[in-house]
């Protein structure tokens, strides 16, 4: 029986390399390593929900192959049980132990859910930042309310302060995601979604799209930039002073279509925008735009 | 005249697409001179095209399941090679437009035209056998299933050369499916083709669910059904109830595209959110839809190769029932990340978790009936236990990906890529081929070549392994789906692996060819003589192979589950007329064209539909409308085989039996 050898012997293999790859993903970049609470928490859900299954799914792989070597049929020393169809016992067992390993996922899945809905404010002293998102083909505009600016696909932020986003479409749907922070949420048109997150440490995080939007959508990548709280100050104050406003008719030439745009800051947003474009009312005027 | 069709329509300024079509037309050119030369299509319209036997209609099932497996591996070829060169600046050989119509090609293609037909094929040609009676319920109708799922492939592959593909991804989620976003003619290619196939679903769903219920063999008692058939009906259930939901949703897309309503729209009151509410209605209860016939095939297998009946028959029944009832209410779990409540995204991730319980009891039940068996390495056994360890695994994330705090962080990613490849090839792949190879020598009267069949099953094996797990470290390092190109230059590496692997199920997918063509030449040494090559249980392996055109000369009487091993125990069990019943004459239907002329003009409706040509859309209903009355009006459908024409085939049967 050498296929049976070597069934097992691929299975080890493959399992070495996955545990392999996991351990060398975990260094990198990715949800494996967040880099604020949210994440974070996540992550802990992620080892925690894996950890319970493999504690059923690794002895059923075992016995997969333990039995299905042992009962071949060349095997003389094997009892063979041709009638043998029923026992309440092993029933019993078989649908009790996934019962029991989802009563404990269902709990962390409530918890979680509860916990980590991407509405509920993150618990801080600080008080936490306003930032208003609205998804375009294809980029990602991000509006300052507080401070009265924009920036396009730049997302500045202060280090260690709560970030409580509003997000919007202008165009199709998009998912707004930075991995190391944690959860995602979709853009939608007419629609306001909300969602809290916070950089932990100052540094530059990947932020993308992960829902397909049309041509342009591989490069709706954008830059999370966490700046330690009082240079964010700084750099509010600079971009208030410098670049262009973004009034109805820049906001026109933005709603058109175009890739891998570089990142843009802007002195002054309409007040309004945020809640024009998730209302439908801008969308409503551009939304033929693919026709000409 | 032509509507929106010009020469424009044909992309000559594409190489690939040009180069793959030519070469694509020159095959069926060629095919279709040899088939004219030999002089073979009497043959093929009476024996096949206008057939309306079950076991005919599974055949051509299968082999349209197999072409397109084809159609849509070379999809994912091209998208594995593009994601393997496009890291870092690179942008690879196909642009954004033309990598975007091949992955929502790919997903279209193998879920409705391959896992599709595959499944429904291999129900159509072993339920009437497992359950004993002579064919489905609505034989003629059943014909016109099949080939409205034929009219369905056949736009989907026009959309090559003629126009192009929906750019949308599978399920074509608006407001980017919408005239205002997609402007050609790629998404009605994508809605017609299936509103033409999945017409012929329903159609099919409904006709084997009535066979279920309605046709089974005396003393064949709902506990007493093979388990494939407990699933089957599973299936059909939810084919019945999931998809007029599809085409309703399908329905009110193609009104906003054509009429300009604003169902899904982002004016006018227009909701996308609906859509995807709508289209994971059906879309999940789908995904059951091709998996619980799989756990049909392996739990067969799996107690034909062990020599033992399946264990714990009962609590098998009732886990997929509950499977079959609880996909109806997880759809959201396919979008938790739209900002729904914490309640409702914890019911769904906890309703969906709960599907793992029944499917765990499947798991162990499988695995107590390899307990105390004999078992048998043969083709479908390898695929069975391939099965085992690579579905939990994929039932694992999918678990973890059914917490919506997890999924926040891996939805859309290539872990949920990875995970739903994991449960769909470990899972339906793997089961369609097993029974594939399973009831093949009942089909043809030969079994396939064994060694072949295991060198396709490693290379499916290992090749799922190395194309898969790369990508669910890619999604942990936030790869999403969909992207055409990457600026991480750290994924390439794993990238590569990926392709690999792809590389490696192209093999298995080309010996899957050659040993089909090996099998047919040696065929001599592996004939089946007896019917019963793998010492089945169930009915099927009671008759000869192939089946004669009635299948049971009498209805076999039932007293129990594994019908046949029973009579085997006391018996020798041959096939002798021991009782000595006479035959009575069996009324079979008649072949009828009706079905190829329903999909002939499917396919002009369809076309005419695509390209706005108004006269021949008028024309392909005006079409469909006489195929219907005709087939109304017919007077003679059925024919009789008399008792002794029975009694004569019967005892050659016999006879070569004996001589075996």
């Amino acid at each position: 029986m050498r296929a049976i050898g070597s069934v097992s012997r691929i299975i080890e293999r493959s399992m070495t390399l996955a545990a392999a790859s996991v351990l060398l993903a975990s260094c990198g970049e990715g949800v494996l390593d967040p880099q604020g609470p949210v994440g974070k928490a996540e992550r802990v859900i992620l080892y925690n929900a894996t950890a319970i299954m493999l504690a059923v799914v690794v002895p059923v792989i075992l016995l997969t192959a333990v039995f299905a070597y042992w009962f071949r049929a060349d095997n003389t020393r094997a009892k063979y049980l041709p009638d043998w169809e029923y026992s309440g016992s092993i029933e019993m067992i078989v649908w009790s132990i996934p019962a029991l390993v989802i009563l404990f996922l269902g709990g962390i899945a409530w918890v979680g859910s509860h916990e980590l809905d991407p509405p509920k404010t993150i618990e801080s002293a600080i008080a936490p930042v306003d930032v208003e998102v609205i998804s375009l083909d294809w980029k990602w505009l991000f509006i300052y309310p507080a401070e009265g600016i924009a920036s396009l696909n730049r997302l500045v932020v202060p280090a260690g302060v709560p970030l409580r986003f509003r997000l919007t479409s202008a165009s199709v749907m998009n998912s707004f995601f930075v991995p190391q922070l944690g959860s995602q949420i979709y853009t939608m048109p007419g629609m306001t979604t909300r969602l809290n997150l916070q950089a932990d440490r100052a540094g530059s995080y990947s932020g993308l799209s992960a829902q397909f939007s049309g041509e342009g959508f591989s490069d709706m990548r954008f830059e999370l930039l966490a700046v330690p709280a009082d240079q964010f100050e700084t750099w509010a104050k600079t971009v208030k002073t410098r670049g262009s406003a973004l009034n109805a008719a820049a906001f026109a030439t933005l709603v058109r279509p175009s890739k891998a745009d570089r990142p843009e800051t802007y002195a002054y947003v309409a007040p309004d925008l945020f809640e024009a474009v998730s209302s439908g009312r801008v969308v409503e005027d551009s939304s033929s735009h693919l026709e000409k | 005249m032509l509507g929106k069709l010009t020469w424009a329509a044909i992309p000559f300024d594409q190489p690939i697409v040009m180069i793959a079509s030519g070469t694509v037309g020159l095959a069926i050119v060629g095919l279709l001179g040899l088939i004219t030369v030999k002089g073979w299509w009497p043959y093929l319209w009476r024996e096949w095209i206008t057939s309306v036997d079950h076991k005919r209609i599974g055949v051509m099932y299968v082999l349209l399941a197999l072409v397109m497996l084809v159609r849509g591996f070379a999809d994912a070829i091209m998208m594995r090679s593009q994601l393997a060169l496009a890291a870092g600046g690179a942008q690879g050989f196909l642009p954004p437009e033309h990598y975007n119509q091949i992955f929502s090609a790919h997903g279209t293609i193998m879920i409705f035209f391959v896992a599709m037909p595959f499944v429904v094929g291999l129900m159509n040609f072993a339920l009437p056998l497992q359950l004993g009676v002579r064919d489905v319920a609505f034989p003629v109708l059943n014909s016109v299933s099949f080939w409205l799922t034929a009219a369905g492939v056949l736009l989907v592959n026009m959309s090559l050369v003629v126009g192009e593909f929906a750019r949308t991804g599978w399920l074509a989620y608006p407001p980017l499916s919408e005239i205002a976003y997609s402007p050609g003619v790629g998404v009605d290619y994508y809605l017609w083709s299936l509103q033409i196939s999945g017409l012929g679903t329903l159609l099919s769903g409904i006709n084997l669910t009535t066979t279920i219920l309605k046709l089974r063999a005396p003393g064949m008692g709902y506990t007493r059904m093979p388990i494939f058939c407990w699933t089957a009906l599973a299936s059909n259930l939810l084919i019945v109830a999931a998809f007029p939901i599809l085409t309703a949703t399908f329905a009110m897309l193609l009104l906003d595209r054509y009429l300009d309503f604003h169902f899904f729209t982002n004016d006018a009151g227009g909701n996308p959110m609906m859509y995807i509410n709508l289209i994971w209605a059906w879309g999940h209860p789908e995904v059951y839809i091709l998996i619980l016939p799989a756990f049909g095939v392996f739990s067969e297998v799996v107690a034909t190769f062990s020599g033992k009946p399946l264990f714990g028959y009962r609590s098998m029944v009732l886990a997929t029932m509950v499977i079959c009832v609880l996909s109806f209410m997880v759809w959201l779990h396919h979008f938790f990340t739209m900002g729904a409540g914490a309640n409702v995204n914890a019911f769904f991730g906890i309703m969906t978790m709960i599907i793992a319980v029944p499917t765990g009891v499947k798991v162990f039940n499988w695995l107590f009936t390899l307990y105390g068996g004999r078992i048998r390495f043969t083709v479908p056994v390898y695929w069975a236990l391939g099965f085992m360890v690579t579905f939990v695994i994929g039932g694992m994330t999918g678990v973890l990906m059914a917490i919506p705090p997890a999924d926040f962080v891996l939805h859309n990613s290539l872990f949920l890529v990875a995970h739903f490849h994991n449960v769909a090839i470990g899972g339906v792949v793997f089961g369609v081929l097993a029974g594939y190879t399973y009831w093949f020598p009942k089909a043809f009267g030969f079994t396939l070549d064994e060694r072949l069949g295991k060198a396709i099953f490693w290379c499916w094996f290992i090749g799922f392994y190395l194309a898969f797990m790369p990508l669910y470290v890619l999604g942990l390092m936030g790869a999403t789906r969909r992207m055409q190109h990457y600026p991480e230059m750290g994924w390439q590496p794993l990238m590569l692996v990926a392709l690999v692997g792809a590389v490696l199920i192209f093999f298995g997918i080309a010996l899957t060819v050659v040993q089909l063509v090996v099998s047919i030449r040696t065929r001599d040494q592996r004939r089946d003589l007896t019917g019963d090559p793998w010492n089945g249980r169930t009915l099927e392996w009671s008759i000869p192979s192939p089946p004669p055109p009635w299948n049971f000369g009498l209805l076999p009487q039932v007293e129990g589950t594994d019908v046949y091993w029973a009579m085997k125990q006391v018996s020798s069990g041959t096939r002798s007329n021991a009782a000595g019943d006479a035959y009575q004459p069996i009324h079979m239907p008649r072949n009828n064209p009706t079905g190829f002329f329903v999909a002939f003009f499917a396919v002009v409706l369809g076309f005419a539909l695509i390209w706005h040509i108004w006269w021949m859309a008028i024309a392909g209903l005006l079409g469909e409308v006489t195929v219907g009355l005709v087939q109304a009006w017919r007077t003679n459908g059925e024919i009789e085989i008399s008792a002794e024409e029975i009694a004569m085939a019967e005892k050659a049967l016999v006879a070569r039996e004996v001589a075996a």
